[in-house]
């Protein structure tokens, strides 16, 4: 039984279903008039959460599969974006792609391993993998421990764009995220994405029907930790800054609430979610530890009462999919 | 379709926009605590430097100067991350002109470098770090209370004349616990002694065993313990469950506060050794200053942070009320120009690299039968005079410096 | 002083009986996990809260209560143990007919919720709790000084998981627990009571969690965060023994504990991944883990 259940739900996908290009453009102007009312710091976050969010879902809502260390990904582009940017001194792009790389090639070892089981087991296995990087990551010289890596220069971008200014950066973040979230959207209306589905509902069946379904698990796992990856490079630069926060389980947890309150299996849920998320934390930030109790309780109630999550919940409530 | 829309768009807007709309106009002098306040920094630094900064803005008397002060706080949970976006949205956004304590070295370093960068103001009374004025310096930042030199000179050298000459030390794995580490060794090394082992710890550890273990094992005479808060008192504890004292060995707390010797109790914390430059029974100015912070403090009595976040909130308004202004680079420098006079801490100077100088004291733990009335838990063996205390300054490699 | 392969025995020793301790605590704590998977299909994520509140509680019966240490052994288990019941029946009951990704989601969140609440009320950096008088001092072995009372935590705990083993594995309740997990439906078909077997089942495997809290809260200071980064190791002891292997828990909790002892002592930059490593290994041979069964 899938986490996501996808017939007799919702509507089935259309390739290019009309609504969802007005959502898409109502959301681009949304992120572009932004941050001339909202402090862009706040916004930036929120985008790359929203890209790891998305780079999320794409295992979770279209493979069935629930990683439970994602968090590995995001952390790891992040230190070595910061340290190619700051130790060697390289531009931003090179210093994004390197953080990129990185993540996709641990989404290769980490899903390799740990494709060859399912549901629970899968997720308890990429947790304590993801953990083992937390602990190679706390150790590591240089990411310097708990004090991360900082005062990481954001440079110029492509020799032109200089990201020292607040604005010149959050427009390229939303670029990186609009990239990220249409690649996405195009993997998932996609000849692969269908066969994606196909395992995720019957595995078995998909099998029969001559598909290697681990290969196209894997292809996915890898696509998902590599655009996590990103994000995590692209934030490392944002806040100039790469730390333990973002390698720990519970970071991993924290997307789960995200796409989970945002909508499972849903196009603009994890953006939705991430959004949500960020902002709760920055409200109760002066409320110390009240941010976990909030989550959790989202969480209990998500799983309860609310499962399709926001947009889910919405989707069903216009009668068509988001 | 378009009314779902435009509520998740008001809806989206409405929850984001809350920040933005914390602008408030200059004209305000507007300070903020940011220190862990639930963690394992919490009572030695924690709500009692916000009640140590309003004492210090009341003190000062800033509305019968004409002058409007607010005193912002905020929890950084020991997390570099978490204290730099805190700091970057205060300078930006809520117009904090001046930040004040941040213990952890790791936080504070990255804090610094922000201050920088905005031009404000930042405060240091809680970090131990001395790269701070030293090769991490900065025109915006004062390291006021202590730093790890100054602690390492104190206690490492007392410790190595009485014979404690052989050293183990169990370490806090962040910035702070190596620059401790790395200071007290120095001094180790320079006085003829010897450093037989280190192992390092993460910090907030609860299970100290296998490191005491360690410790046991390298038979060194003295422990050294390059960790603070929590971390030094959960090792002292464990310490006496594994018969550290009794097999002949010595703790050596390199950073202990008045909180860590109440909450461990003097029965476990007799005889230690240590370095502070406050303590609240020195004379009749601290003991009223103790006895007000108490009653604000639920009962606790303030330790040479808070003494700290008083003074340098204190030397701040004043440098401000000079300057008339209170842009943080040139306060910062106005609070060089100005010599210090405050009751916790006398009269002293703050350097070019940032380092403020006061006298230290060598401190050793009462014993139970010593301790008359509550709180009366130190003996002051040995004053270290002002310019003994801190690195001098052409030591520090700091850039600011003019060699 | 002896030494082998060049380095102190010792100290090998005396981490070698650091690791038999830490590994008691994982043995317990995997025990609990291992019977509610194999009874619920549950990963019981709240077990690390779980042992965090049995800790509490052995702190609040001493101050509120004043009593002491042998009460809190028997009386966190059993408070905590009933609140365990109550969740399962409030909320975990409603997710059994979906997914069991969902249990494992619900019972993070509830995990969130009582580390967020204590954290708030107590902070992080810890309450103490004292060793009960009976079991102060240590015993000089010679090539360690053993605090007494962590020799009783490992004495204690080979009994709580024998004694857990040979119910589940040996009496005739223990095979209606077993045979309810292989097919409950034709269990309760012979009339016997499933769902409450199962939410028996939970309440039993939070008042391990809570025992093995109050177990800890002398060594480990009671703290809300204390379960947090163990329920992680805990997570990867069930995978290696196996998920639903009573026997293979134990044997597994106690054995690696002593393998990170090991580490402590050879490459202490180790210690915290080594036990993720030989997860990554076990799953790549036998991924139903060493003593698991393939299901």
């Amino acid at each position: 039984m899938a986490l996501v259940k996808d017939s007799a739900e919702a509507p089935a996908l259309p390739l290019t279903p009309q609504h969802q290009y007005v959502a898409f453009a109502i959301m681009v102007l949304f992120f572009v008039a932004a941050p001339f009312f909202v402090y862009p710091l706040f916004l930036m976050k929120a985008l790359c959460f929203a890209l790891f969010a998305c780079a999320f879902n794409l295992l979770i809502g279209y493979v069935g599969l629930l990683s439970f260390g994602h968090a590995a990904y995001l952390g790891s582009a992040g230190y070595l974006t910061a340290h190619a940017a700051k130790v060697w001194g390289w531009p931003p792009e090179l210093a994004i792609v390197t953080g990129t790389a990185t993540a996709a090639l641990l989404g290769l070892i980490i899903g390799a391993l740990a494709i060859r089981r399912q549901g629970i087991y899968f997720a308890m296995i990429t947790l304590a993998l993801a953990q083992m990087i937390y602990f190679f990551c706390l150790q590591a010289p240089f990411t310097h421990g708990e004090d991360g890596i900082q005062a990481v220069p954001r440079g110029v971008l492509l020799g032109v764009l200089d990201l020292r200014s607040t604005i010149t950066m959050y427009f390229v973040v939303l670029a990186v995220f609009l990239g990220g979230f249409l690649l996405i959207y195009r993997t998932i209306h996609s000849p692969f994405g269908q066969v994606l589905k196909a395992i995720r509902e019957n595995e078995p069946r998909a099998v029969s029907l001559g598909y290697t379904a681990d290969h196209y698990k894997l292809l996915a796992f890898v696509l998902s930790a590599t655009l996590s990856g990103l994000a995590g490079s692209t934030k490392a630069l944002v806040f100039q800054l790469a730390s333990l926060t973002d390698v720990h389980w519970s970071m991993s947890g924290e997307v789960v609430l995200m796409t989970l309150l945002g909508g499972l299996g849903t196009v603009f849920g994890p953006v939705v979610g991430a959004v949500i998320v960020v902002s709760l934390e920055n409200y109760l930030a002066q409320l110390g530890a009240w941010v976990t109790v909030v989550q959790g309780i989202i969480f209990v109630f998500c799983v309860l009462t609310f499962r399709r999550g926001v947009v889910g919940e919405l989707g069903r409530f216009i009668g068509k999919s988001l | 379709m378009m009314r779902k829309t435009l509520i998740a768009l008001a809806v989206l807007l409405a929850l984001g926009a809350q920040p933005a709309q914390a602008q408030i106009s200059d004209g305000v002098i507007k300070i903020g605590v940011l220190n862990d306040q639930s963690g394992l920094y919490a009572d030695l630094a924690g709500p009692g430097s916000v009640v140590a900064a309003r004492m210090a803005v009341e003190d000062f008397g800033a509305a019968a100067k004409g002058m409007k002060v607010e005193v912002l706080s905020a929890d950084h949970q020991n997390k570099a991350d978490v204290g730099s976006a805190i700091a970057r949205q205060w300078y930006d956004v809520d117009k904090v002109d001046v930040i004040v304590d941040v213990p952890n070295s790791g936080v504070a370093l990255a804090v610094s470098q922000i201050t920088r960068d905005k031009g404000k103001a930042f405060i240091v009374s809680s970090a131990a770090t001395s790269d701070l004025t030293g090769k991490s310096c900065s025109p915006n930042t004062v390291h006021w209370t202590y730093d790890t030199w100054a602690l390492a000179n104190g206690t490492g050298n007392a410790i190595v004349k009485t014979g404690g000459d052989t050293w183990f030390f169990i370490t806090a794995d962040y910035a702070f616990g190596h620059a401790l580490e790395r200071d007290t060794e120095a001094v180790v090394l320079k006085k003829g002694g010897k450093v037989l082992g280190k192992v390092r710890h993460p910090l907030s550890t609860q299970d100290f065993s296998s490191f005491i273990l360690q410790a046991q094992a390298s038979k060194a005479k003295i422990i050294g313990l390059a960790n603070a808060g929590a971390d030094t008192t959960n090792a002292i504890k464990q310490g006496a469950e594994f018969g550290i004292v009794k097999g002949g060995q010595n703790f050596a707390g390199l950073l202990v506060f008045l909180t860590d010797v109440h909450a461990l109790g003097l029965d476990k914390a007799q005889g230690l050794l240590f370095t502070e430059t406050f303590y609240w029974d020195m004379n009749d100015k601290t003991r009223a200053f103790a006895k007000r912070f108490a009653e604000r403090n639920r009962g606790i009595h303030p330790t040479m942070i808070h003494a700290g976040a008083y003074a340098g909130v204190l030397h701040y308004l004043k440098a401000v009320e000079a300057l008339k202004s209170d842009d943080g680079t040139k306060v910062i420098a106005k609070m060089k120009e100005i010599p210090t006079d405050d009751p916790l801490f006398g009269k002293g100077t703050i350097r070019a690299d940032g380092r403020k100088i006061h006298p230290a004291y060598l401190i050793e733990v009462k014993k139970p039968s010593e301790s008359k009335y509550a709180w009366d838990y130190y003996k002051i063996r040995t004053t270290i005079p002002a310019n003994e205390a801190f690195r001098p300054i052409d030591q520090g490699d700091c850039p600011l410096v003019k060699k | 002083m002896s030494t082998i392969f060049g380095v102190p025995t010792q100290a090998l020793f005396g981490q070698l009986l650091i690791g038999l301790i830490n590994g008691s605590f994982y043995a317990i704590l995997s025990l609990g996990l291992s019977v509610i998977f194999g009874l619920l299909n549950i990963i019981n994520f709240a077990h690390g809260a779980q042992y965090m509140l049995g800790a509490f509680a052995a702190y609040f019966l001493l101050q509120w209560a004043g009593l002491g240490y042998w009460w809190a052994l028997l009386l966190a288990p059993i408070v905590i143990g009933l609140f365990g019941i109550g969740l399962e029946r409030t909320m975990l009951k409603r997710l059994y007919e979906l997914d069991h990704l969902y249990g494992l989601l619900l019972t993070f969140g509830l995990a969130l919720i009582i580390q967020g609440l204590f954290r708030n009320e107590f902070g992080s950096s810890g309450l103490p709790y004292s060793i009960p008088s009976q079991l102060t001092g240590g015993l000089n072995l010679g090539f360690m000084f053993l605090p007494n009372y962590r020799a009783w935590v490992i004495v204690f705990s080979l009994f709580v998981c024998l004694g857990t083993w040979y119910v589940i594995e040996r009496t005739k309740l223990g095979s209606y627990l077993r045979a309810a997990t292989e097919n409950p439906v034709l269990v309760q078909a012979f009339g016997i009571n499933v769902p409450r077997m199962i939410t028996l089942t939970y309440g039993f495997g939070v008042g391990l969690a809570a025992l093995a809290g109050v177990l800890a809260a002398p060594i480990y200071q009671v703290s809300p965060l204390m379960g947090a980064d163990m329920i992680i190791v805990v997570f990867a002891v069930v995978v290696i023994g196996g998920m639903g292997s009573i026997m293979g828990s134990i044997v597994t909790g106690f054995a690696l504990g002593i393998i990170e002892g090991l580490t402590k002592f050879f490459y202490p930059e180790a210690s915290n991944t080594v036990i993720f490593v030989i997860m990554a290994l076990v799953l790549l041979i036998k991924p139903a883990g060493l003593f698991g069964r393939e299901r």
